[in-house]
């Protein structure tokens, strides 16, 4: 088992470094490919009209002047040791983990994306919990008793909230619980360590919207699995060996249910860290979306560049989490 | 003056007229009262002081769709930071509080009085007041206020977003200045002295008239040199103003807390009501609207009216009707036409454009009269030397696309051409009249490219880099402008005169410079006749209009909502008909 860990846990970080280096690169050597000088990429960087001087330093700081490997090579230093750059009046310090520095905005990348963290995490842990719970309750009661009301019912409203978008779900709830009957009124993210009962009452709405679409997708797909479980012949050997209906359910057909459950829900909560774009604009919520969004309005780089690794990185970290779940509830899984 | 920032002249205004108009209003200070307290009803806070109140204590929310150029007030150029700055940085001059016209008399802020200028007029000398401090207790320099002026005309590399008329009107070094970050000899420029601590003398290189307007902009706000660390110092901003920096965090929130050092005694235009100011950034309009409806905030910050869906709402509603307020703000929706940019460098090219547009749809598109009334000229009607004039005037104001084809094929290109249209992708309106543009100029066979770009930069970054405008092929750019200060020059001199063309920051989008145009400015900036005046500002919208490069749409008029949690708000058109944001408390 123990080897099974350390080897995902190395592959993941393979992976991690794998993507940095396409990120990387399509930052970096496409724009060359396509024929831009490092000049005009320098300029990119600045945003503004570039004076000569302002050039040169970006081309320094950033190393345009040298080989695409060593730019890479000086990228993973600086988000190891940090880095120091020199533009404008006194040189500027980007603390590590450097992600990069925007000149634009005359920020470090990190802080910026650090402080935008929790928003997101707990939209996305928030609604994860909620949409596990009602979309795979829903599902199996839905396929323990199929083509029943509660079926029916269950699959048109799952229906429903894979077909709503969530600008539309979301400025609902908003117009009825904020403003029509002001329950959840004056929305605004605070930190789950400054007042965990406000944090949760402001989270209430998006995490209801996002998990409206996600739990109706796990419901009809725990629906489907179950399905065909619960037809498998260890299920009637299961029953006929005399076991009570709930063990039948939950050790023997929702344990097998879980394995596919599991695949999906750790790439829906990874891409989900990366950022909720829609429900963070519906809800004014300032997370990793909304950053990610306000960073390719003002076309700045190093911002990109950055939330587009952190994304990465939250898609890696949920996938080997859920290789390791998958150990834990597949013994197969450890004797491959 | 301001981009669509039409906001900073109201604020001063309106704030004493809620100090003297209100109930406690003995109390207020010497500013005079313009407006009177008024309990609401429609346009109730054009013609005076709604819910004037000097109740203390509560949290101000201000919210504002997408984020500002800068809060920094030596690096911004939009009306509704001109507006909110002052409360935490004083120019010397601001505006008096009043509702509509009143707000645009001009009073003394941090300085004692108005300017004392020379018999020759190229000098002007400012004291000011004492006991002056900052929110650190360090007393306020008139050192201060030169550095604040040098560091925001003469270092565009650093600070580009704001205007540079002191760079255009002072006397340079015999070396050319540098600006502050660059130059760091003692003197800087020497154009600017301070005597003693308390006074400051501008030397012109000819006379100004306006200067009084000038110094009322947020780059007289004093900013202590220690203190300055160039673009990084928007992230610690030295108070001045009553309330002073809490917390600011780039493109989410900035908190104001009262300025424990601020001394009221020092100031008879502000109040320091509220316990805290909060701006929300990056809101949804959508959001702004419902939350101003529901009084969750108090203010929306831009100013620039409710979303066309709210606003349709609204006018479907009495009640709701009868908390908003209407007016004109001294600001000119237009388009602008990229003079160097092919075949626009061709006159006839730009008057097929000029003629094409169908202004009726436009301003349908913008929201209908209740948003501006159909413009025909560039110097809006409420600011003095507006002629009615209509050198492109087509049947009602439709277009007429016969003559633009002529006008097409007189400038080559009987087919049409392609060129690209940029706008502000958080205003709704604006890229709704873009699109309507668009489909008029296809019907004549030119092919518009409709571009996006995000307001905070869309001056420092995109339509005002004329390297980046000319390099990309953009021959239109949306644009809405209001008067730095009312008279003609504080309107048209930064967009039409061809010598305020700058790098980055650029408000002159046509890159217009045609010296009959320099001339007439010049003329009217240094005449002392207040009527030969207006008649440059005249000459001056005829031949823009002879050249043109700007196509006016229409007179925006502001359509606010009033917040029943907000006191004392007034529309002022000092800020374009904003609400002056100076006093504004709450109930809450």
């Amino acid at each position: 088992m123990l080897a099974y860990i350390i080897r995902r846990t190395f592959a993941a970080l393979v992976l991690l470094l794998v993507v940095s280096a396409v990120t990387f690169g399509i930052f970096f050597l496409l724009p060359r490919l396509a024929g831009e000088t490092a000049d005009q990429l320098a300029a990119q960087y600045i945003g503004k009209n570039p004076s000569p001087e302002a050039m040169v330093a970006i081309k320094k700081n950033l190393g345009f002047d040298q080989p695409l490997y060593i730019q890479f090579a000086r990228f993973i230093k600086q988000l190891v040791l940090g880095a120091q750059y020199k533009y404008g009046p006194d040189a500027t310090t980007c603390h590590v983990p450097c992600f990069g520095y925007s000149f634009k905005n005359h920020l470090e990348v990190w802080p910026e994306i650090q402080s935008r963290l929790p928003v997101t995490i707990s939209l996305a842990i928030g609604a994860a919990v909620l949409w596990v719970l009602a979309g795979v309750a829903t599902g199996v009661v839905s396929a323990l008793r199929p083509r029943s009301i509660f079926d029916r019912l269950a699959m048109s409203v799952s229906l429903a909230g894979v077909s709503l978008p969530i600008f539309f779900t979301g400025a609902l709830l908003l117009f009825l619980f904020s403003y029509q009957w002001p329950i959840f009124d004056k929305l605004h993210y605070v930190n789950f360590t400054d007042d965990p009962l406000s944090w949760a009452r402001n989270m209430v709405l998006p995490w209801i919207s996002l998990a409206f679409l996600y739990s109706a997708l796990y419901a009809r797909l725990t629906r489907s699995e179950m399905l065909d479980t619960m037809n498998e012949d260890y299920i009637r050997t299961a029953r006929a060996k005399g076991l009570i209906e709930r063990k039948v359910v939950v050790r023997h057909g929702l344990r097998a249910v879980l394995t596919p459950l599991l695949t999906i829900f750790g790439m829906d909560l990874g891409l989900l860290l990366g950022g909720a774009v829609i429900t963070e604009t519906v809800f004014s919520l300032q997370g990793i979306g909304a950053f990610a969004v306000a960073a390719i309005g003002d076309n700045d780089l190093p911002k990109i560049l950055g939330v587009t690794l952190v994304a990465a990185f939250f898609v890696i970290l949920c996938n080997l989490l859920v290789d390791l779940l998958y150990a834990a509830v597949d013994p197969r899984v450890r004797l491959s | 003056m301001r981009r669509s920032r039409t906001l900073v002249l109201a604020a001063v205004a309106a704030t004493a007229a809620l100090v003297l108009s209100g109930c406690d209003s003995s109390k207020g200070g010497s500013a005079a009262p313009s407006g009177s307290a008024g309990a609401g009803g429609q346009d109730a806070a054009t013609k005076g002081i709604v819910n004037a109140s000097d109740h203390k204590g509560g949290t101000v929310t201000y919210e504002m769709k997408g984020t500002p150029d800068s809060l920094d007030p030596g690096n911004t150029y939009y009306a509704y930071i001109y507006n909110f700055s002052r409360l935490y940085a004083r120019p010397l001059t601001t505006f008096a509080p009043g509702p509509g016209q009143d707000g645009n008399k001009l009073v003394p802020d941090l300085a004692s009085g108005m300017g004392q200028v020379s018999a020759d007029g190229l000098t002007w000398t400012y004291h000011l007041r004492s006991g002056l401090k900052y929110d650190d207790g360090t007393p306020i320099s008139s050192k201060d206020v030169k550095y604040a002026v040098e560091r925001s005309n003469f270092a565009p590399k650093v600070n580009s977003n704001g205007p540079t008329y002191f760079q255009e009107l002072l006397v340079d070094n015999a070396t050319p200045y540098q600006g502050p970050y660059d130059d760091k000899s003692p003197d800087g420029l020497k154009s600017i002295e301070t005597p003693d601590d308390t006074t400051v003398v501008f030397h012109l290189k000819q006379p100004f008239a306006d200067f009084d307007y000038l110094v009322s902009a947020p780059q007289t706000a004093p900013v202590p040199q220690p203190k300055d660390d160039g673009a990084g110092y928007v992230k610690h901003i030295v108070s001045s103003g009553s309330y002073k920096f809490q917390s600011y965090a780039d493109g989410k929130e900035a908190v104001l807390v009262p300025n424990t050092n601020w001394d009221a005694s020092t100031d008879p235009l502000r109040k320091q009501l509220a316990d805290k100011i909060d701006l929300k950034m990056n809101i949804d309009q959508a959001t702004i609207d419902q939350d101003l409806i529901a009084g969750n905030a108090q203010v929306d910050l831009v100013g620039g009216g409710v979303d066309p869906q709210t606003q349709a709402k609204i006018l479907l509603d009495p009640k709701l009707k009868a908390k908003t307020d209407n007016a004109y703000g001294g600001r000119l929706v237009y388009m602008a036409i990229n003079s160097h940019q092919a075949p626009f460098d061709n006159t006839d090219c730009r008057k097929a454009v000029q003629l094409a547009i169908d202004k009726v749809a436009v301003q349908t598109a913008e929201g209908g009269p209740i948003r501006g009334q159909i413009a025909t000229s560039v110097l809006p009607p409420d600011i003095p030397g507006h002629a009615d004039i209509a050198p492109f005037a087509t049947a009602g104001n439709k277009g007429d696309a016969s003559k633009a084809k002529d006008a097409l094929k007189a400038c080559g290109h009987p087919e049409g051409f392609k060129t690209t249209l940029i706008a502000r992708t958080e205003r709704k309106a604006e890229i709704a009249a873009a699109t309507a543009i668009q489909s008029q100029l296809k019907t004549i066979g030119i092919e518009a490219d409709i571009q996006q770009f995000p307001q905070g930069k869309y001056f420092s970054d995109y339509a005002g880099v004329p390297n980046f405008i000319n390099s990309k092929g953009v021959g239109l750019m949306m644009m809405q402008w209001g008067a730095d200060w009312p008279t003609g020059y504080g309107f048209l001199q930064q967009i039409v005169d061809g010598r305020a063309i700058k790098d980055s920051g650029n408000s002159n989008l046509s890159q217009l410079n045609d010296p009959a145009v320099n001339k007439l400015l010049d003329d009217a900036g240094s005449n002392a006749d207040k009527a030969a005046r207006e008649k440059d500002y005249a000459a001056i919208d005829k031949q823009v209009m002879d050249d043109a490069v700007i196509v006016p749409l229409t007179d925006f008029k502001v359509f606010l909502y009033r917040s029943d949690t907000a006191t004392n708000l007034v529309s002022t058109s000092a800020f374009s008909g904003e609400y002056d944001y100076l006093n504004i408390g709450t109930t809450k």
